[in-house]
């Protein structure tokens, strides 16, 4: 249960790139990649809010990769990504994609198919 | 000045007044027809916006755009699609012959393939679309384009669900183009009563085109038109267009005028007589001429005979049919002698054959003038131009027409149009009304008479020359049409076997004039003979008379002498005076 917290370029609010890695087996491990275009106000809130849902429902399972299209526009293709930020549900599968600063919990969660759209 | 007008512009300040449609730079299109009609190209550095429904050839165009651009114009250009993936697109546009890999490797083109999934999407919470912004601002400066294409943005609200955000973002990503100084083409799809269904005209408003695809009396026309154009003078009407293996072409008919450059030089008609009722010279060079009349009066065969006196002057000539095929045109005019298959095989004689009805109007436009252009003739053929009003309706079909001859004057190209007059109309009048635009007008009618159906032509007018006006009789025969004088007599005119056997009576008048002229001259010439026989035989017997009466007087002296000589020697004998009296009394009794 370690977690592996890389620090992204030094800037006054802290996005940081994290790598978490998990003991268990990989399919149980949600691969989760953020797209930002810099160190914007809504990006740090997606990140923050992002944050809090796998620490409530995912807690050692997961893996954020945050993506800053700034530094690198030619990953924005290879997702499709056109509204940021987007997180982007790797694993499990089926990609899943939800836009927005995930102000929402709610919807975050029935997004990223935590719970179903019908219950609760 | 116009390098000054540009930077202003690109500035963003305002240019005042005329000046500003040529101040205002453009990014050519590259497209045929299209630069025309907008002055110039698409505004550059600013979006410009093409609607229209499925399937007008919005993403054509937006490529055709690109394209030209990055093979004619060094502006290397990056295509953002939303509804195809790039080797789609690739695979679309490579029967046009664009090769988009090809390009790419050059880094003239980019294609970006934008795929926005609603059901892989959820919302929560705010976003804005920098994400495109960051991708289209990448590929724009990997290549260094100048033009952008979006095709088809509006895609984004079927995958997106906030439209106030969204509506916002275009708003922002519209400014971010201008100030990125691209040439940007936007397409959308067309809505219902608005020009796109989002309305993105809102946003977009220095240029917008709108592509139409109708279907009339099934037969469909692609027209285009351009609904603004700021601070361009635009022709607001409605230009067909037409998308074959070269791709997107425009014509611009409608914009010409009168400006026609005119030509002095006369053009042999092919028929010797016909040019003689011409000034002895024929048409002139760039003039519009109709030879209008009922079936089977050798309209065709006129225009035939047109065709290969052009050729033989080594002019390239291009006949447009519309109701017989190359081989039946050509068979039929070997009959009359004309040999057209040898034009064609030096290509100096293209045909065209299509029927009217198979394409719609426009189209038929569109292709004659494509033909046109690419095969640049000095005499085009359409024969007969009534059938195009089978393609659409008569007053299109008039429009059509009058762009056509304006188009053909412009280039300074000879038309030479057949129209069939049915029956019941007036004659002289065409199915069309054209006649008021052509320069020479000829008529060929036929005559019946005495059981007999002739033909007879006439010019009806020819602008500026003294022509003929009388009918002549038109003959075909296998050397050629002839023309011949028709006999007007207290019958009126007489044309075939009416005219044969009235020139033969004439004849059998003449030949008996002549052999009553002969007889006289015999019978004057015998007269004449006989006389001077007569005078001979006159002359003779007087000299005759003569002779005799000379003979007699000459008698009488040597009779006197030898009397006198006997006196003498009677005298002598008698022993008389010698010398003087007998002398002179022999002399003074002689006298």
């Amino acid at each position: 249960m370690k977690k592996s917290v890389k620090a992204a370029a030094p800037q006054p609010l802290s996005i940081q790139e994290i790598k978490e890695t998990k003991s268990t087996a990989p399919s149980d491990v949600w691969e989760l990649r953020l797209y930002v275009a810099g160190q914007t106000p809504r990006s740090v809130a997606a990140f923050a809010n992002l944050k809090k849902i796998c620490e409530e429902h995912l807690a050692d399972r997961y893996n954020i990769e945050v993506v800053d299209l700034v530094k690198h526009p030619q990953l924005a293709a290879g997702d499709q990504i056109v509204a940021i930020p987007t997180l982007v549900r790797k694993l499990p599968q089926p990609l899943r994609k939800i836009v927005g600063d995930l102000r929402d919990t709610e919807r975050a969660l029935v997004g990223l198919q935590l719970r179903p759209a019908t219950s609760e | 000045m116009s390098q000054n007008g540009q930077v202003k512009t690109s500035m963003g300040r305002v240019t005042q007044g005329g000046a500003a449609s040529r101040s205002l730079p453009k990014a050519p299109t590259g497209i045929q027809g299209l630069d025309e009609i907008t002055g110039g190209g698409f505004p550059r550095g600013r979006p410009t916006l093409i609607c229209g429904s499925a399937g007008a050839g919005k993403t054509l165009l937006a490529m055709e755009f690109l394209v030209g651009g990055a093979t004619k114009f060094h502006e290397p250009g990056v295509f953002m699609a939303f509804e195809e993936t790039a080797p789609e697109l690739a695979q679309n546009v490579r029967s046009l012959g664009f090769d988009l890999d090809q390009l790419a490797k050059e880094k003239k083109l980019t294609v970006d393939f934008v795929r926005v999934e609603r059901s892989e999407i959820d919302e929560t919470g705010d976003y804005d679309l920098e994400g495109l912004f960051i991708r289209l601002n990448s590929a724009i400066d990997t290549i260094g384009a100048k033009r952008v294409v979006l095709d088809t943005i509006e895609n984004l609200f079927s995958g997106l669900q906030n439209e106030g955000i969204l509506r916002a973002e275009l708003r922002r990503l519209f400014r971010w183009l201008k100030d990125k100084g691209v040439t940007a083409v936007i397409t959308a799809e067309r809505g219902e009563g608005t020009l796109t269904r989002h309305g993105l005209e809102e946003y977009v408003s220095d240029c917008v085109i709108l592509l139409d695809h109708r279907v009339t009396d099934q037969v469909s026309t692609r027209r285009l038109r351009i609904v603004k154009y700021r601070g361009t003078a635009h022709g607001t009407n409605e230009y067909p267009f037409l998308i074959d293996e070269d791709g997107f072409s425009v014509l611009p008919v409608t914009s010409l005028g009168l400006q026609h450059r005119v030509s002095d030089e006369r053009l042999s008609s092919g028929i010797a007589r016909l040019d003689t009722m011409l000034e002895g010279k024929g048409f002139f060079r760039g003039s519009t001429i109709l030879v209008s009349g009922t079936a089977g009066t050798g309209k065709s065969s006129m225009a035939a005979h047109f065709v290969d006196a052009a050729c033989r002057r080594g002019e390239r000539c291009l006949y447009f049919s519309f109701e017989e095929s190359q081989g039946q045109i050509i068979r039929n005019m070997r009959s009359i002698g004309l040999n057209l298959e040898a034009w064609t095989k030096k290509n100096l004689l293209q045909f065209h054959s299509s029927r009217a009805t198979f394409y719609g109007l426009e189209m038929h436009l569109a292709i004659i003038h494509k033909i046109v252009q690419e095969f640049e003739p000095q005499i085009v053929v359409l024969d007969p131009i009534g059938s195009l009003v089978q393609a659409g309706n008569e007053r299109d079909a008039h429009t059509t027409l009058i762009r056509l001859i304006d188009f053909l004057k412009l280039r300074g190209t000879t038309a030479f149009l057949t129209n069939l007059t049915s029956g019941g109309d007036a004659v002289e009048k065409t199915d069309v009304e054209i006649s008021s635009i052509v320069d020479t007008w000829l008529f060929a009618r036929d005559i019946e008479l005495a059981g007999e159906r002739n033909r007879a032509m006439y010019v009806l007018k020819s602008r500026g020359m003294s022509h003929s006006n009388q009918l002549r009789e038109f003959v075909l025969t296998d050397h050629g049409v002839d023309l011949l004088d028709v006999y007007v007599g207290p019958e009126g005119v007489l044309t075939g076997s009416s005219r044969l056997s009235q020139e033969a009576r004439e004849k059998a008048a003449t030949l008996a004039r002549k052999q009553e002229t002969e007889r006289m001259e015999r019978d004057r010439k015998r007269k004449r003979e006989a006389l001077e026989a007569r005078i001979i035989a006159l002359r003779k017997e007087f000299e005759a008379e003569d002779n005799e009466a000379e003979r007699t007087a000459a008698g009488a002296v040597v009779r006197e002498e030898v009397v006198a000589e006997d006196r003498k020697t009677q005298a002598r004998s008698r022993g008389a005076d010698k010398g003087k009296d007998r002398v002179t009394g022999s002399r003074g009794n002689v006298r």
